[in-house]
């Protein structure tokens, strides 16, 4: 199939949000360097901070190959409302139960959605998912095993993590926001829409979740946060650009 | 007085100076799970370190990233340190004569000559 204007301006934003979301949430768990719990999960931890920063340069080099300017450029030079990152990886790192439960959502969405991109028309998108799959699947093993044994540990850490996903929850729905060109991404065999992934990301996690003995948010309930994916960001976002890309403004044009 | 640090993290975090707090304990601290890695599919399970974990799951999580993250593996094993049972090096003199009991070397076996014979063979045939 030919691909219009319409399926190219789809395919960037789909590209954009999913860079976006990993470059910031990569940089916001980078903050947890040398302040995690124990050295061993400080360790895994910032481990998998760097291999999303990894993956958005994957999906960066691809918007360049688009016609989108350098990965350098687009990922420091940019202002909060040219992002598309959704407000769930703009939150500060809190405490650790919230960084985990953040993580334990993104990252299933991310390994579903990576999952669906394995058969796009599009083939760098392709090749990109099937090399990060394994990658992304050790990060929801990861999250996995930290949230099943907080709901094994002591009273306080099980009501402390039902707490941080009741509160995480609205805000992880807006990982799915739609895009205005949802059709043309299906029928272009691009993308099979958000819709899709996030009915499926509701199946995984709320089996998980019962299993390890959680609650289930109420779907019905709760109002989604949205906005990010349109350039509409909440207040942590700008700060934390400035201080990313703090180093790189003293001198851009600087060879590393 | 809060902590004030060229790291705006520790910045943020608002930590009071006089602060007790994060003193570890003894007991504070997970047991710990030693780990073994294999390289390749049939070779045997490399002794590479150990970690600290909670349980045997997360032990396998973290001993991932530990000890496999440059280089090639296709296989982990986690096992509590607890659980291994070792000799004292005070009774390290049970194996002074490995070293001088030959007949246990297969070098000393008739058959290398063949084996060598054999090997040089297959040598000058490739």
């Amino acid at each position: 199939m030919e691909f219009t204007d319409k399926h190219v301006l789809g395919l960037k934003d789909l590209l954009y949000r999913m860079a976006d979301d990993l470059l910031i949430l990569g940089h916001r768990n980078s903050e947890w360097t040398g302040l995690g719990p124990i050295l061993e999960e400080d360790i895994a931890f910032s481990s998998m901070a760097q291999d999303k920063i990894g993956q958005s340069l994957a999906l960066y080099e691809i918007l360049h190959e688009l016609g989108e300017s350098e990965p350098d450029t687009v990922a420091f030079t940019r202002n909060a409302e040219q992002f598309h990152s959704c407000h769930l990886v703009e939150l500060p790192i809190g405490e650790y139960d919230f960084s985990l439960v953040r993580h334990f959502f993104f990252d299933h969405q991310s390994a579903l959605r990576i999952e669906m991109l394995t058969e796009t028309v599009v083939e760098p998108l392709q090749m990109v998912a099937r090399k990060f799959r394994g990658e992304i699947k050790y990060h929801t093993m990861h999250a996995d095993s930290w949230l099943k044994q907080l709901a094994l540990g002591s009273e306080e850490a099980k009501i402390r993590m039902q707490q941080a996903i009741n509160e995480t929850f609205p805000y992880a729905l807006g990982m799915f926001e739609s895009s205005e060109f949802e059709t043309e991404l299906i029928e272009a065999g691009i993308f099979g829409g958000e819709a899709q992934l996030k009915e499926t990301w509701l199946r995984v996690i709320s089996e998980k979740l019962n299993n390890f003995g959680y609650t289930m948010p109420d779907i019905e309930t709760t109002e989604p946060i949205l906005g990010g994916r349109k350039g509409v960001h909440t207040e942590f976002l700008q700060p934390l650009l400035d201080e990313m890309t703090e180093v790189f403004s003293i001198d851009p044009s600087a060879d590393w | 007085m809060k902590i004030e640090s060229l790291d705006p993290r520790i910045s943020r975090a608002g930590i009071d100076e006089n602060t007790q707090d994060g003193e570890l304990k003894v007991m504070d601290h997970f047991q710990t799970y030693e780990v073994f890695e294999q390289k390749k599919r049939g070779t045997h399970h490399v002794h590479v370190g150990s970690v600290h974990a909670p349980n045997s799951e997360l032990a396998m999580m973290f001993a991932k990233e530990q000890y496999t993250r440059r280089g090639q593996c296709v296989n982990l094993w986690v096992v509590k340190t607890s659980e291994i049972f070792v000799t004292e090096y005070e009774d390290a003199d049970i194996f002074e004569n490995t070293a001088t009991k030959l007949h246990r070397d297969p070098n000393s076996y008739k058959v290398m000559d063949r084996i060598k014979a054999y090997k040089e063979r297959q040598k000058n045939n490739a």
